[in-house]
């Protein structure tokens, strides 16, 4: 086996620490297949689905069983539409605006951390990293409101940016409290990197939202609103709504460019998301690592992903049975009764592997379990906040743009620099 | 009012529209600070095809001129073809979310002309009806304006809650939005057989949905900050523009002409006129809510009494009213809906003129918005509560 | 060997083929930098001005300064620029762009440039003479902690420049609350 695939194999950091670039790249790999197909398939089925619930409908019912391949046909409609660029536009910008969003969102997964050595790159300034990053994705949306060299587009970007700039700065404020309190520890050194700060809650034994109770609460809160303003969903999404004048930064986009965006909106939901969980919620520990962390409780938690999995394999396997025997239903009835048991057979295999890798020696098996119970309990709070996404949108209408950039302005970061003030008065009074 | 600079009016060119001044057009969007812009007659929150041309100061309006006529189809020159009877199912077209509302007043005001008056039973069953289809109208704008302001949910709620009334709309006269569901005289249906039972279903149903809408916005600080302050039109200026029904209520205006010209037997039922305090967005919501409970206690005082009798007035087959003309005007869930009659002693009206409430009250748009923000300019146009079909006939 | 690529080998994280990107970056910059004032169009002249800050942002990583590519990253690149192209687009630039261009003085424009090169040849064959390597020595990892230490640790210790941080802050402070007041219509 060639050195450079073996070299990697076994030893406990990144790969970006161990220098491993081939690694590196099959990381980068999965995470943007994983992404990609996440929100394309996954996210769009389930916000169709969710908020069809929400309104008392049932939402994409005929494409697959229960609508579960619509985003399919969706995704294969919009790469057929025709691909219109408008005359007037300038050619080579509208062509580039979209891929300026979608590298800017997929950029910040590389210093996301999935586990203690399962990220693509332990960078030391991981959270500027991703700071800087998603600001680039503002470049996307003000270029892309200009290339379209229409009057609604433009002022529909700019807006969008202005919203994206003003919560940028609490965000950040947010952001720096949790980094605060990661030098709350004997050496009173902090650090930037992403793994660090998961490591660091590790360490002191409390995840940062409850440290300093309310002080991590409040800027756990502000990050989680001013994420929501990040992402240009509601209730902040002025900028892209249907019936507001402006009719937001991609009209003029078709096909498969508009999809473009479309990801970038989604993958930047589940990047901020993933930040969000990181700093405050404890990244990959699963609950209560302080205090049920004997071996017998270990296991208990490493059967969770094969029991979420038997659900949600209970969940299609009900719906395939109460699905009414009529001929019409024949083929929809068959293939969820086959997604059903795909999702058993991995609930099977994630339960083997808890059972084989029970014991905390360094085994194969053992760190295959410990690699997937990781992965399990992030993508598990990711998907809560991802949850909440959704739910606003179906619950709360939408704030007026003088108003947002009030709230951006006025409210969040007075109370962003308060929090950052008392925490930092706070540890210096407790250290 | 308006500060118009010349008051020709035959002229249909561009140049007419003197409420704002265009005879820029090469000032370029983001040049100057002033602009126009277009809501054009397709956009998703005006209510149907309704033309708003905005003249703005950046995100300010400073002035708004409403285009109509797009859905005009010359009813009231059709009713001096048509005999009164013939006439009577275009009336519903008009006010097409009120339908029972527009036949009310309509055969009503023939009524008055001709000198006879329905039974008690038919009055009793046009009462019920007619606020029944309060509540519908109420429920359809409270959806639609919801989703304008970005709440998406309500209005799916709304339409399934209104479903019910629909349905025993379709079971009593065939038809669900445009009913047609009264006769000049009385009423052709008789109730079918479990009517108030379906009736008193629908109240018990009812009463804890209210409450289910009132939960997802009115403490809603979102909802708050988008409609308090917002459209703020005092009752002075209501009664100079002529503007009626919730919007005069919410400005502080006990009028209703339920209660001040009563109509129908509407006095004998106990019911309360909510009025509103600023005149603003929020106090019509809060007035147009309390008018949906109010309705129910009407319908429930009605169900519960109806009488025994005929339905059907002594009405000749041939309607000829003797000359001479009339006004009659009703409380429709948009405001004050009038029926101006002229009869020359023929069969067919000599004019017949329909005072809408929803163009008067739209006429008050340009007060209400001017100094607001672009993006206040679509609630209010909701708040109003227009329908285009009333508003240009 | 320099000291700081000797903590980083032990750290075990060598450098990845360091000749091969300090061209590539150093190139992009270059070509990014001469499409900025050769443009045409204002938006493209952003656009390549973005990836010139950028490459800078590569270069600063090649020297072991992670810290100070992230803020180039977030200031220059994500704030600065946003600006830019905020006043491009909201002033109409065409009109000015058709006007006639400053070309009569492009003499003097030589000369400049001509002094600026031999002012860069001539540092660069005096070389490491001009520039003792005191600020070298920085292992990568601690970066963030050194420079932190430098502008916020005790006057005179290690912070060798808190007061100037300090002073530069309120400066930006005042530009700001002049900006607002200057603009602002109603109070």
């Amino acid at each position: 086996m060639p050195n450079f695939i073996t070299s990697y194999l076994g030893s406990k950091v990144t790969p970006g620490e161990a220098g491993n670039q081939f690694w590196a790249l099959v990381y980068v790999f999965i995470i943007f297949a994983g992404v990609a197909l996440t929100v394309m398939w996954l996210l769009n089925w389930i916000e169709r689905k969710a908020l069809a619930h929400f309104q008392v409908r049932l939402g994409p019912m005929r494409v697959g069983p229960h609508g579960l391949l619509q985003p399919f046909a969706d995704a294969l409609k919009l790469i057929l539409k025709e691909d219109i660029i408008p005359t007037e536009a300038d050619q080579f910008v509208f062509w580039v605006a979209p891929l300026i969003g979608l590298l800017a969102s997929f950029t910040v997964y590389t210093v996301i951390p999935f586990g203690p050595s399962q990220a693509v790159s332990d960078m030391n300034i991981g959270i500027l990293f991703m700071l800087g990053v998603s600001s680039l994705g503002v470049l996307g949306i003000v270029v892309a409101g200009w290339a379209s060299n229409s009057h609604y587009p433009l002022i529909g970007a700019l807006r969008s940016s202005a919203q994206m700039v003003s919560y940028e700065v609490a965000m950040g404020l947010a952001v720096i409290s949790a980094i605060l309190m990661t030098s709350m520890n004997a050496s009173g050194t902090g650090t930037l990197s992403m793994l660090g700060i998961v490591r660091a809650q590790q360490q002191q034994g409390i995840w940062f939202i409850f440290k300093f109770f309310p002080l991590g609460l409040i800027a756990f809160v502000i990050f989680a609103i001013a994420m929501v303003a990040e992402t240009n969903r509601t209730p902040f999404d002025l900028a892209e709504a249907e019936s507001e004048l402006t009719a937001g930064y991609h009209t003029e986009y078709s096909g498969l460019r508009w999809s473009l965006f479309m990801l970038a909106e989604y993958a930047a939901m589940i990047a901020v998301s993933s930040i969000a969980v990181a700093l405050w919620i404890g990244g990959w520990m699963h609950p209560f690592p302080n205090l049920l962390s004997t071996p017998a409780w270990e296991f208990v938690f490493s059967l969770f992903p094969g029991l979420t999995f038997l659900g949600i394999a209970a969940i299609a396997f009900i719906g395939a049975a109460r699905m009414p025997a009529h001929s019409f239903f024949k083929i929809q009835r068959i293939g969820l009764a086959v997604f059903a048991a795909l999702l058993g057979f991995v609930a099977l295999l994630l339960f083997v592997i808890a059972v084989a890798g029970r014991s905390a020696d360094g085994s194969l098996a053992a760190r295959f379990r410990e690699g997937i119970d990781y992965l399990y309990w992030f993508l598990l709070k990711v998907a809560v906040f991802i949850y909440l996404f959704i739910w606003y949108r179906a619950t709360w209408p939408r704030y007026r743009f003088d108003q947002l950039m009030r709230i951006g302005w006025k409210v969040m970061l007075p109370i962003s620099l308060g929090v950052l003030m008392l925490t930092a008065i706070v540890g210096v009074i407790v250290s | 009012m308006s500060d118009r600079k010349n008051d020709s009016t035959t002229d249909v060119s561009v140049h007419s529209l003197s409420n704002l001044d265009l005879e820029a057009p090469e000032k370029t969007y983001l040049d100057s600070n002033e602009l126009i812009i277009n809501m054009g007659p397709q956009h998703p929150a005006t209510h149907g095809v309704l033309r708003v041309i905005l003249k703005l100061d950046g995100e300010k309006v400073l002035g708004t001129e409403c285009v109509i006529g797009y859905l005009h189809r010359g009813v009231e020159k059709i009713a001096e073809n048509r005999t009164y009877t013939m006439f009577n199912p275009y009336v519903d077209r008009m006010d097409y979310c009120a339908a029972v509302s527009n036949g009310l007043g309509y055969c009503e005001a023939v009524e008055k002309l001709m000198n006879v008056e329905a039974p008690p039973r038919a009055q009793y069953i046009r009462v019920i009806l007619t606020e029944l289809n309060r509540i519908a109208s109420h429920q359809l704008w409270l959806g639609t304006h919801a989703l304008d302001i970005g709440a998406m949910t309500p209005l799916f709620y709304t339409f399934r809650d209104r479903e019910e009334i629909l349905k025993i709309f379709e079971r009593y006269c065939g038809a669900r939005l445009t009913t047609h569901a009264f006769r000049i005289g009385g009423c052709q249906y008789e109730t079918y057989a479990g009517f108030e039972k379906d009736v008193k279903n629908f109240l018990a149903f009812f009463a804890p949905k209210i409450d289910e809408y009132e939960a997802l916005l009115t403490t809603n600080r979102i909802w708050l900050e988008r409609t308090k302050n917002v459209g703020v039109i005092s009752g002075p200026d209501c009664i100079a523009l002529g503007v009626t029904g919730p919007v005069l209520r919410a400005s502080g205006v006990k009028w209703d002409l339920r209660k001040a010209q009563p109509y129908a037997n509407y006095a004998k039922f106990d019911f309360e006129i909510p009025i509103g305090t600023n005149g603003d967005t929020y106090d019509r919501y809060l007035v147009r809510m309390q008018e949906m409970r109010q309705s129910m206690r009407i319908v429930e005082q009605a169900v519960n009494g109806i009488p025994e009798g005929p339905i059907m007035g002594k009405v000749p087959k041939v309607i000829k009213p003797p000359v001479g003309e009339i006004y009659h005007s009703i409380e429709a869930p948009k405001g004050e809906l009038g029926y101006f009659i002229v009869s020359d002693g023929s069969t067919q009206p000599y004019r017949l003129r329909v005072r809408p409430p929803s163009f008067v009250n739209l006429q008050a748009l340009d007060l209400m918005v001017r100094g607001s923000l672009v993006a206040d300019v679509v609630a209010v146009i909701g708040t109003i509560d227009i329908v285009l079909g009333e508003v240009d006939r | 060997m320099n000291p700081a690529l000797n903590t980083a080998v032990n750290a075990g994280m060598a450098p990845v083929g360091t000749p091969w990107f300090f061209y590539v970056l150093a190139g992009l910059a270059v070509a990014s930098g001469a499409a900025v004032i050769t443009r045409r169009n204002a938006v493209h002249s952003a656009l390549a001005l973005i990836v010139t800050l950028l490459s800078v942002a590569g270069l600063y990583l090649m020297l072991y300064a992670p810290f100070v590519a992230g803020v180039q990253i977030i200031v220059y690149a994500g704030g600065i620029m946003v600006l830019f192209l905020f006043v491009i687009m909201l002033v109409n630039i065409e009109r000015a762009s058709k006007d006639r261009r400053f070309n009569r003085i492009w003499p003097v424009g030589l000369a400049a440039a001509c002094a600026l090169l031999a002012l860069f040849v001539s540092a660069f064959v005096k070389g490491k003479a001009l520039f003792p390597e005191r600020g070298m020595p920085l292992p990568e990892s601690s970066n963030t902690q050194q420079i932190a230490a430098m502008l916020y640790g005790e006057a005179g210790r290690m912070g060798q420049y808190t007061f100037a941080f300090e002073i530069a802050s309120l400066l930006l402070l005042v530009a700001i609350l002049g900006a607002v007041i200057m603009t602002k219509k109603k109070i």
